[in-house]
């Protein structure tokens, strides 16, 4: 691995860290799409930076980009406080508004300069190496590896002091508010950082790929932890595999690393989607399997109960009586067995205590509706987990 | 007022009896001439109240009657268009500490990734102010919180986890740790089993019982008399306020819900 590979993977992965902490927020704040609005927007920002600055690293530009971000946050709300359109649509009529004048003035001005618009779009992390610092002389390394470094600091600096508050207005926006923090202030802290980290990213990913690592490893983390904390670092876990094992997968397929990390990470969120252990798709299909049956099973109990007579509880009725197929009584017979719910002798089902003090339980639980009681089912029972 | 009071002290009525001391006592929440209005229309119109201190209150009206929006105008959390809010004597910012505020269960999103305790534990966040951190007094009070409304063996439960009730009282317990002596509580009753309805009266009366103001958003007025001593009703205006036993009738029912209404109360 060159000096160069180790760069460009250092860079994208300080990238990635840098937007998987605001990212976190947006996807619990449920604004993932104003990542998406913020990034196309700061274009205009960026193009009057450079005609100001002449330079694409200038902290000037990236204030001047971070503070159209604001602005867009600022005027999609304004569009959405009147009531006339609803979120999205003032998201989707802010952002290409901003972003095609920052697209005419580039048309207009720029054409002779180095600014055009695939490389804002896409960035161009494989030339990041090349832009490098000089110090009195000495080379301190990439440019836009200190440019993502310094924001990164800020950012995890932030974090670290505003983390109860930025976890209470997340949550309890009208509690925080009556507390004394104000939800204004820090959604557009929250706003202003976010802002400076898609402009500070937009040259190593660019300003598309910006939206897939804020949103990605966020909504990865978020189907697999039930803890702010544990959701961050998961978060910041699943951008720096989604960073290197792009970069990995662009060297094998020499293709564009920016597009490389976004599909792993699109990969990753479909691995996660699927398998997570909780929120996953598949243990959602299990738990609605399994309470399915459980319904059944109380079902069958209760009929137990009910009926004292023994040719009600005869095996071979039981089939005609709750008229259920055959796998189906089998599944559930099998389940009451293996719980020792029920008994059989002769052919003849009844209900053990167990049994009879689960069902009583359980239709005491159906008819009052209150939690306590139910406490030990639910460790045995997915019907019970709500 | 004084015939009135003696009129009270008849019958030995523990809620006319501790209406009365408030009566004596002093003004906790004073709402002046306030009006709130969401683009333009008034919400709440040129609201007069006073809220005495040690009362256990309940704000009743229709729906879109301005009750949770009264209680986000004191607290700040709306900005009125007009009028004055004090707590005793202060505006709201300086006496933030004395006050708590149970918002409506709905208006978070209980897939949040936290746990219980955690959510009680931003009761004390208050307190701390910005930048530092809960510590070890602050989880302890919250702990002692959680056991007061019977909620911790449920302390490390993931919030989505827990029933309607169970939310609701986690939210009392988030209230009970800011140690406040005003508490604003909207709809608390709201999807709750009738055990934690229970718990939670029997927890705002032992709040009154401490000598803390307690104002609740209620919806149902059958259990107004059961649970109140004090009673504010509003429809935009405020159409009256006072002790249940005093004004909770007909007349201010049909007063402020419109035609006829008719509750049986129980007197």
């Amino acid at each position: 691995m060159s000096s160069a590979q180790f760069e460009i993977q250092l860079i994208a992965s300080l990238v990635a860290i840098a937007c998987a902490i605001p990212g976190t927020f947006l996807v619990l704040r449920k604004m993932a799409m104003i990542s998406d609005a913020i990034s196309h927007s700061i274009l205009p920002g960026l193009v009057v930076g450079f005609f100001i600055t002449q330079d694409l690293n200038s902290p000037l530009l990236i204030l001047l980009a971070a503070l159209t971000g604001v602005i867009t946050v600022i005027l999609v709300e304004r569009i959405q406080k009147t009531g006339l359109v609803k979120e999205d649509t003032a998201i989707g009529l802010v952002f290409p508004a901003l972003f095609s004048i920052g697209v005419i003035m580039i048309a207009k001005n720029a054409n002779d300069i180095h600014l055009d618009v695939d490389a804002v779009l896409l960035g161009e992390l494989a030339f990041a190496p090349f832009d490098r610092l000089t110090v009195g002389g000495t080379d301190i390394g990439p440019k836009s590896l200190w440019i993502i470094g310094i924001i990164l600091l800020v950012t995890i600096g932030l974090l670290i002091a505003f983390f109860k508050e930025l976890k209470l207005s997340t949550f309890d926006a009208g509690l925080s508010a009556s507390l004394g923090f104000s939800p204004v202030i820090i959604h557009y802290g929250l706003m202003t950082m976010a802002s400076i980290t898609t402009v500070g990213a937009f040259d190593a990913v660019g300003a598309i790929l910006v939206v897939t690592l804020m949103i990605a490893p966020a909504a990865c983390a978020y189907l697999l932890t039930t803890d702010l904390k544990k959701m961050l670092g998961l978060a910041v876990f699943f951008g720096i595999f989604g960073a290197i094992s792009g970069y990995w997968v662009a060297h094998w397929l020499d293709a564009s690393i920016a597009g490389s990390i976004a599909t792993m990470l699109g990969v990753v969120f479909f691995l996660v989607y699927l398998f997570a252990p909780s929120k996953g798709l598949i243990a959602v299909m299990y738990r609605e399997k399994r309470q399915r049956i459980e319904v059944l099973l109380l079902t069958f109990l209760l009929h137990l109960k009910n009926h004292s007579e023994v040719e009600e509880r005869h095996v071979n009725h039981l089939n005609e009586h709750i008229n259920w197929q055959k796998v189906k009584s089998k599944t559930v017979l099998d389940l009451a067995l293996k719980n020792n719910m029920i008994l059989i002798d002769n052919k003849i089902v009844s209900l053990t205590e167990k049994g009879d003090e689960f069902t009583s339980q359980a239709i005491d639980y159906i008819i009052t509706n209150e939690d306590a009681q139910i406490e030990d089912m639910k460790k045995h029972f997915f019907l019970f987990r709500g | 007022m004084n015939t009135k009071k003696n009129a009270h002290s008849k019958d030995e009525n523990r809620n006319s009896l501790s209406a009365d001391m408030a009566d004596a006592g002093a003004i906790a929440v004073k709402v002046d001439d306030l009006t709130v209005a969401y683009n333009y229309k008034p919400v709440l119109w040129d609201i007069d109240l006073e809220i005495p201190e040690g009362v256990l209150m309940a704000i009743v009206g229709p729906n879109g009657a301005g009750k949770s929006t009264l209680i986000k105008a004191i607290l700040g959390i709306l900005k009125p268009i007009a009028g004055s809010v004090t707590i005793y004597g202060k505006p709201y910012h300086k006496q933030r500490s004395h006050v708590a505020y149970v918002p409506q269960k709905g208006s978070v999103d209980w897939d949040f990734p936290t746990v219980a305790l955690d959510v009680v534990m931003m009761g004390t966040y208050g307190s701390l102010g910005w930048i530092k951190r809960p510590g070890v007094k602050e989880k302890k009070a919250a702990l002692e919180a959680l056991e007061k409304v019977g909620m911790l063996p449920f302390k490390d439960r993931q919030i989505s986890q827990l029933s309607g009730g169970q939310q609701q009282r986690i939210f009392l317990a988030r209230a009970l740790v800011q140690d406040a002596s005003i508490y604003f509580m909207d709809e608390p009753f709201q999807g709750v089993d009738a055990t934690t309805e229970i718990a939670i009266i029997n927890i705002l009366k032992e709040l009154r019982k401490a000598g803390k103001t307690v104002v609740v958003v209620h919806h149902d007025l059958q259990t107004v008399p059961e649970y109140f001593d004090w009673v504010t009703f509003l429809n935009v205006k405020k159409i009256a306020t006072g002790p249940v036993k005093d004004i909770f009738n007909d007349d201010n029912l049909t007063k402020t819900y419109g035609i006829n209404y008719k509750v049986s109360v129980q007197k």
